[in-house]
């Protein structure tokens, strides 16, 4: 048999992790994997089983494991269903961090993984200029011809798919169409800080700026500093804890030199990671501190407009319906909030979709790396959303955005996917 | 189980359906109980019945075993591998094939989970009562094989009370149908009813027939707090006494309240003593009736405090909060024992007490809860299985617990199966003369004994040492 894995273990917060799954199976049903293949493997009660063995050194990491963990969507819908409270996604994200130091897994992929998270989403200019690059060449005539060459089977089919899935970038990026301080429209009421992330800055600048206009009109001077950074939640999740903590930091020196009551994020999994940037401190008595007044300030949009500031939008007749981001519902245990917001505003014309919290497969870039099992979880999503007869589905996460209005796409749908800041904005009185 | 072997097996269901890599094996060592595991030598999911009827008639030329096996969420260790055995794995069979409206009836493949079955026949206006508190997973086959019980056992009963019929492959590899769609039926032996609970030892279940009810109409849940724990005790016996029939009466001690609240955050009164979930349907104005006679046995015995629940939604959150309890309890230590003692209902105060007593004698923690109408406890010990001197205490904390229990005219298991978990405590349970004529029926269905060996009873001695991979967990 093989040694005990003291990295595997080293990563992982504590023994006790390990030993609080019961293996009772409450998990199982909630499993978007597991739905897909019945496979103990591909639930989370197996993949726990499974690190824990390795952890142990009672089986050595294989194939099966390397791939088990990526099948792995990390939505955590399992630890919204577990009672006993188990930490699956910081099992799986220390999983995580092996299989990409062993052998196992594509090789090709882990370096794309590698180089995207350390030199392209960890640096903002270089984002930036990846992001302006990209921009010219969907405004260009190139990706006719790339799709030209891809229906001639000379390129593989697989890049007309990562084309589509791609969302525009932006025509001006978010940190410089808004400004380091938006006053208020009238009086003031909250001095929010606003953090607008990696891929929505460059990506998704217009609900940015929806945003950030939702917020001055409602009474709150947003302070938007220039010089923040990406949350770090990506590298983290993919195992990269060296560059998620200095992202943190740079995060936390960056919103400490500015007076805020509340730090508004629009991005799902942005909002989950920063609130638990204290985890990433808890050995630093200093920083843990600060970590904690960070993270406690942060509100997702959904959550300060339910808890915070009730705020009285027009009504309108669209029919809706609602998609929890699991990095919302799973992470931050954010459910009825935004269900209210939008009772509020439509009324008998909001409609709950079966099975909402169910991950779309978008996960971060699992749609890219894992495309097939992805459009199999989206196909799911697509069903329910149709069934539930809206024109709108209304959502709080940009990958969530740009997979649903993929999956419209692909199935002729026509069925409009916007984010809760815009519809809010819109709807403001 | 050489390669040669394996390959037959793999010949017969297919190759995608037939897996035998560490991982595989690994992932099926376990079910819903704790500390009992052990690795097979293969797991397949059969296709249809003429591969089931394959593998037993191979399984009886070669002398291996197979391990039935449903959702795995059971608590005596009935899906647990044994020595030299594959898994048989059910949970691809997953079609509910009719919904009888006429008759009432529904007929199902054994993978169908419970609470899938209860939202698609309540389409109908029909009630598929019995709700084991893993219902979101667990399958009807597996249901059936342990005779499952649930929340509402107290008005509705159990599992076997909805079983008209089944379809069986026999150990010989025949296909056995019993029962049909009658409602009356005494041609022969009850062979039906014999089936259900025989923990996969008689079979493999490929088929179904449930009986149905009309859905009652209204239903009224209401939640009463306790101070003393013996308040609560008599308020059960005083609501029975009342020739009134709740269709759930659920007791939860104070651990269990807290672990609990830690997880739903619902506002459950963390200071009590013990709480009830009561809950009574039915149709008309004598639902309401009942429910306002209910409030005034608990207030008579002292209830601190007790409302209704203000709409439907709250209702089923807080019976979905009462099913999570043995898993919440997880909360406090790394491994929950849970036992399924169960006595004559007049009995419930005395054995709550024993609970009680078995904690303190033995130092050892215990959270309590359960089907309080039915007698039917859950006590279950919060310890922690690397630490041996306090297993060692819980073993014997269950040991009294147990004894009490057979002293009070009550059962070692009222719901969960006796399986590997229990096996131990049948004989002293249901006495000899019982012990072995079930061990004679065994023998005469399965001569090789290759079905779900050792569940139960075992026939011969044999090794019945669970070792793990690493000898550990």
């Amino acid at each position: 048999m093989t040694q005990v894995n003291y990295n595997l273990l080293g990563v992982l917060p504590n023994d006790d992790i390990l030993s609080q799954c019961i293996h009772c199976g409450m998990c199982l049903a909630t499993c978007p994997t597991y739905e897909l293949t019945k496979l103990e493997r591909s639930s989370p009660r197996g993949r726990i089983k499974m690190i824990k063995s390795i952890a142990r050194g009672e089986i050595p990491i294989s194939e099966i494991f390397a791939d088990e963990m990526n099948f792995c969507l990390d939505c955590q819908a399992c630890e919204t269903a577990c009672p006993a409270g188990v930490k699956y996604g910081s099992m799986v994200e220390a999983a995580r961090v092996e299989v990409d130091n062993s052998e196992y897994g594509s090789f090709f992929k882990k370096k794309i993984k590698k180089f995207t998270l350390k030199y392209i989403l960890a640096s903002k200019r270089n984002l930036k200029i990846v992001s302006r690059l990209l921009y010219y060449y969907q405004k260009s005539f190139l990706p006719k011809i790339v799709n030209k060459l891809c229906e001639f089977k000379i390129f593989p089919q697989r890049i007309i798919v990562l084309e589509s899935l791609s969302p525009k970038v932006s025509k001006k990026f978010s940190d410089s169409a808004i400004l380091e301080i938006t006053e208020p429209e009238n009086e003031i009421k909250y001095t929010t800080a606003f953090h607008y992330g990696c891929l929505m800055n460059v990506m998704f600048a217009d609900i940015n700026r929806d945003t950030v206009e939702l917020l001055s009109k409602t009474g709150c001077k947003v302070i938007t500093p220039k010089d923040q950074q990406c949350c770090g939640s990506l590298h983290a999740h993919n195992g990269d804890f060296e560059t998620a903590k200095k992202l943190a930091m740079e995060n936390l020196t960056v919103f400490r030199k500015h007076n805020y009551d509340y730090l508004i994020s629009n991005s799902a999994g942005c909002g989950a990671f920063m609130k638990e940037y204290y985890h990433l401190f808890k050995d630093e008595p200093e920083l843990k501190e600060a970590a904690k007044s960070f993270s406690e300030r942060i509100k997702d949009l959904s959550e300060f407009y339910s808890d915070i500031l009730p705020f009285e939008f027009k009504t309108n007749n669209e029919i809706i319906t609602y998609h929890d981001a699991c990095h919302l519902v799973h992470s931050q245990k954010i459910y009825s909030q935004p269900r209210k917001i939008l009772r509020a505003i439509s009324g008998l014309n909001y409609k709950e979709m079966d099975e909402s919290i169910w991950c779309c497969g978008s996960a971060g870039i699992y749609n890219i790396v894992r495309y097939e099992d992805s459009m199999k979880i989206l196909e799911r999503k697509m069903e329910n959303i149709k069934k539930s007869g809206a024109e709108k589905v209304i959502t709080s996460n940009p990958g969530c955005m740009a997979q649903i209005e993929y999956g419209c796409r692909k199935n002729n749908l026509n069925i409009t996917v916007e984010h809760l800041a815009t519809f809010l904005n819109r709807s403001e009185s | 189980m050489n390669s040669f072997l394996k390959d037959k097996i793999k010949k017969i269901v297919g190759i995608d359906n037939y897996f035998d890599s560490l991982e595989d094996k690994l992932c099926y060592s376990y079910d819903g109980t704790p500390i009992f595991q052990h690795l097979p030598e293969a797991v397949v999911f059969p296709e249809n019945e003429e591969q089931i009827s394959l593998i037993v008639k191979l399984a009886n030329q070669e002398k291996f075993n197979i391990v039935p096996r449903g959702a795995g969420t059971g608590l005596s260790g009935g899906a647990i591998p044994v020595e030299n055995s594959i898994v048989l794995v059910m949970t691809k069979w997953n079609n509910i094939l009719e919904v009888d409206t006429q008759n009432l009836t529904a007929t199902v493949q054994p993978g169908v989970v419970t609470g899938i079955l209860q939202k698609e026949v309540e389409k109908y206006g029909l009630f598929y009562p019995p709700d084991p508190g893993s219902l979101t997973v667990c399958t009807i086959g597996g249901n059936i094989a342990n005779n499952a019980g649930g929340l509402r056992g107290l008005k509705y009963g159990v599992t076997k009370n909805y079983v008209l019929g089944t379809e069986i492959i026999l150990p010989d590899g025949e296909l056995l149908r019993t029962g049909g769609k009658n409602m009356k039926d005494v041609a022969g032996y009850n062979l039906r009813d014999f089936i259900v609970g025989s923990e996969g030892t008689l079979g493999i279940i490929t088929k179904i027939l449930l009986r149905l009810i009309p859905k009652p109409q209204q239903s009224i849940t209401m939640l009463a707090y306790f101070d003393k724990l013996a308040d609560s005790a008599k308020s059960v016996s005083g609501v029975i006494a009342s020739h009134i029939v709740p269709s759930m009466m659920e007791f939860l001690d104070n651990t269990t309240i807290n672990c609990i609240e830690d997880y739903t955050n619902i506002g459950l009164p963390r200071n009590s003593e013990a709480i009830l979930l009561i809950e009574v349907d039915g149709w008309g104005s004598i639902v309401e009736e009942d429910a306002e006679t209910i409030i005034n046995i608990l207030k008579k015995n002292n209830t601190s405090f007790v409302r209704k629940a203000a709409n439907d939604e709250e209702a089923l959150t807080l019976k979905t909060a009462r099913r999570s309890a043995f898993s919440a309890l997880a909360r406090r230590r790394p491994t929950t024992i849970l036992e399924d003692a169960t006595v004559p209902r007049s009995e419930l105060p005395v054995m709550i007490e024993k609970v009680t007593e078995a904690a303190r004698n033995f130092n050892v923690t215990f959270g309590n809860f359960g089907h309080a109408g039915d007698g039917n406890l859950h006590p279950t010990c919060l310890t922690d299985e690397r630490d041996n001197d306090e297993i060692t205490r819980a073993h014997k904390a269950f040991d009294f617990i147990f004894n009490e229990t057979i002293k009070l005219g009550g059962t070692i298991t009222g719901e969960h199966g006796t399986g590997l978990a229990k096996k131990h405590f049948l004989e002293k349970a249901v006495g000899i003369p019982a012990v072995e004529m079930m061990k004679r029926i065994k023998s005469a269905i399965d001569p090789n004994n290759i079905i779900n060996p050792g569940k139960i009873f075992s026939i011969s001695p044999r090794c019945e040492e669970y070792f793990s991979v690493g000898n550990r967990r």
